[in-house]
């Protein structure tokens, strides 16, 4: 079997700023009408980056080759599409820190191996000031300690929810074969249900 | 933690053990799928050969890329063609009822499953639409998945959860004339942020709540999810039941059917993680002004200043973008276009609210107004009692079902700086298909109202000097 556990991610990190960005700007509607994930890649924040005074930090060549993006609060609000992390995945991108992720985009990333973590203010404000300082640094996320490393800085706390830690350490974040495992299981609750036999 | 909620209630009754992750194993009872967000999930199946697990739970739709003028096949868009043709190879393959245009019962998979009688209360309802907390107004747990939980959800029936908390939301007191159910979710949002919601479910209760339709209380529990809570719900009651009953999948049984939905009601002792309380009397027409639900005012209010925001980024960003004034009256911005529609406010007396507002009155010169029924039932309805002419006779569109311009995935779309006034759920930036097109989000009779005057304007006046 494949060891699809992930311990921690390395890379360069790129600040995406603003609270509540929705999933609408990560993947806007109109790219949803393909029948695969192949080229979602290519569309992410699409509309923030066109334009002649499109400025945005995707394209910035400070950030080139990051893996690990910094948002705010209530990142990926909106939309159940996995386009948007589908998107954020295949440009690259392994983990996110931020304030606050919404819901099911959350579960979405888990489900992906996308390491989400959210972190304290003080946190995500000296990780703010590490990318402007030096933006080609890499960052260590550890996922079983929870912190994450700036090269030449002491590790930082950040949280990321139990059972995504624990799936993301156990290689379970995708949770098909674990399901699956419970067949008989599922039949027993299905007909302990009154409404499944009306 | 909660207890003795509904939440609690039908999340054990739904438990078929717990992961070692911690998280929950949740039976889904109801699965809705759609063109947009299954493909890559019945791919998924195909290539591993691998069969739907409870093809019976399981019913289909197609709604997000439905053209709403000419909607013969093939689809003059050839990836809505390849959306749909995929749906129905992918459904026919895997022994899925799919209700296709054909069958007269297509339309927003949110309003299907209500009016088909198939959303019950006590069930557990999961589709690949974040909008799927709507079903919550039934007193299920419905709630938005990714597609990956899609492929689980058709493999297994199952998918992975963490528990919720559970946050009462009470509105108090009586609504006034003109006041909708719209307005009281725009409130709630309003009071609790767009991101208020993150890590609660909400159970929607108090006198308002109770003396709402079930239509109503769709509208509620369908923006839910703007305000950060991936569930809403509301305890099923008589008005629960009589919406149910006849309808083409009510339970046979009905006995043992009502005997289930009032067991899982929320207890009288339950215990709630959080509570908050809003007066129902002091609710007013609400309309955004911003980037997302919660940037909101009354109509009696003025926009507000950057300088005054807890969050000035977010606000002068939505200033930005949707190039109005600090300060500015609701009532001096002029609109383009009016869109009256989606799982939001797609229903009969959604229309109903619209239509009451447009008889014998026209649609404002500059601005073009488009109503689309949320699905064919709801057309044939409408039709029936005449609303589709009223529509026609005051300048408006009258279309086929569909999502149409709440998310612009099919033909209908804002061009350019387009200010529209919207019945559905979401302004964020792009939203109505144009990159810098712009969304006021209000109730189907103020939008209503906005497309007669050609500017924001309160309903309340209109229906005063009726």
């Amino acid at each position: 079997m494949i060891d699809a556990s992930i311990h921690r991610v390395t890379g360069t990190a790129v600040p995406i700023e603003g609270n509540d960005v929705d999933t609408d700007q990560i993947v806007p509607a109109r790219f949803l009408k393909e029948i695969t994930f192949d080229r979602m890649g290519s569309y992410l924040f699409y509309d923030a980056r066109q334009g002649d005074s499109a400025n945005h930090p995707l394209d910035n060549p400070r950030y080139a080759g990051a893996s690990i993006m910094l948002v705010d609060h209530n990142f990926g609000c909106g939309s159940s599409r996995e386009h948007a992390p589908q998107a954020i995945r295949r440009a690259g991108f392994k983990a996110l820190i931020g304030a606050s992720f919404a819901e099911i985009f959350l579960g979405n990333c888990r489900s992906l191996g996308i390491v989400t973590a959210t972190a304290d203010a003080a946190v995500l404000a000296q990780l703010a000031d590490a990318i402007q300082q030096q933006p080609q640094t890499q960052w260590t996320i550890d996922v079983a300690a929870a912190t994450v490393t700036v090269a030449g800085m002491a590790a930082l706390p950040v949280r990321i929810k139990d059972a995504h830690q624990q799936a993301f350490l156990a290689g379970t974040w995708d949770e098909l074969i674990v399901l699956k495992a419970q067949e008989a299981a599922i039949r027993e609750r299905a007909k302990s249900l009154p409404y499944f036999s009306w | 933690m909660s207890q003795r909620t509904l939440y609690d209630k039908v999340w054990d009754r739904h438990t078929v053990g717990t992961l070692s992750t911690g998280m929950d194993q949740l039976l889904i009872g109801l699965h809705l799928v759609h063109e947009v967000t299954s493909p890559q999930a019945f791919a998924s199946l195909r290539e591993r050969q691998q069969p739907v697990a409870f093809p019976d739970r399981t019913i289909a739709t197609m709604d997000h890329i439905v053209p709403t003028d000419r909607i013969s096949r093939p689809f003059s868009d050839p990836q809505a063609e390849l959306m749909a043709a995929t749906l129905e190879a992918n459904t026919r393959e895997f022994g899925i009822r799919l209700m296709d245009m054909a069958s007269g019962k297509q339309g927003i998979v949110h309003m299907i499953g209500p009016e088909l009688g198939l959303t019950q209360p006590g069930m557990t309802i999961a589709c690949g639409d974040s909008h799927t907390s709507t079903h919550g107004a039934f007193g299920s747990l419905a709630f938005g998945i990714g597609t990956t939980d899609v492929r689980n959800v058709l493999e297994t029936q199952t998918m992975a959860l963490s528990r919720l908390k559970v946050r009462r939301i009470r509105i108090e007191g009586a609504l006034q004339r003109g006041v909708y159910a719209k307005d009281v979710i725009l409130r709630i949002i309003a009071d609790l942020g767009v991101k208020g919601g993150l890590g609660y479910a909400y159970e929607y209760s108090g006198a308002v709540i109770e003396a709402l339709s079930m239509e109503g209380r769709m509208t509620i529990c369908n923006m839910s999810i703007e305000g950060g809570a991936r569930i809403g719900y509301i305890n099923p009651d008589d008005t629960t039941f009589a919406y149910i009953r006849g309808r083409e999948y009510a339970p046979r049984d009905w006995d043992a059917a009502l005997a289930y939905w009032k067991s899982i009601r929320s207890d009288e002792d339950a215990v709630y993680d959080d509570e908050w309380v809003i007066d129902g009397n002091t609710i007013e027409p609400m309309i955004t002004w911003g980037i997302n639900p919660g940037q909101s005012i009354t109509i009696s209010d003025s926009l507000p200043h950057v300088a005054d925001a807890a969050d000035p980024k977010s606000f002068q960003d939505a200033f930005d973008f949707m190039a109005f004034t600090e300060g500015q009256s609701p009532e001096s911005l002029a609109i383009d276009v009016a869109f009256i529609g989606s799982c939001t406010n797609g229903r009969l007396s959604d229309l109903r609210e619209a239509a009451a507002i447009f008889r014998g009155k026209r649609v404002h010169s500059r601005v073009k107004a488009v109503v689309v029924p949320g699905s064919q039932q709801v057309a044939r309805q409408a039709e029936a009692e005449g609303l589709d002419r009223i529509f026609i006779e005051a300048g408006a569109e009258w279309r086929h079902a569909g999502c149409s311009m709440c998310l612009a995935m099919n033909t209908d779309r804002l061009e350019g700086r387009q200010l529209c006034a919207s019945s559905s759920n979401r302004n964020f930036m792009g939203r109505q298909g144009s990159p810098t097109g712009r969304t006021l989000l209000m109730s189907p009779a103020m939008v209503a109202t906005a497309a007669v005057y050609g500017h924001v304007y309160d309903v309340r006046k209109v229906l005063n000097d009726d």
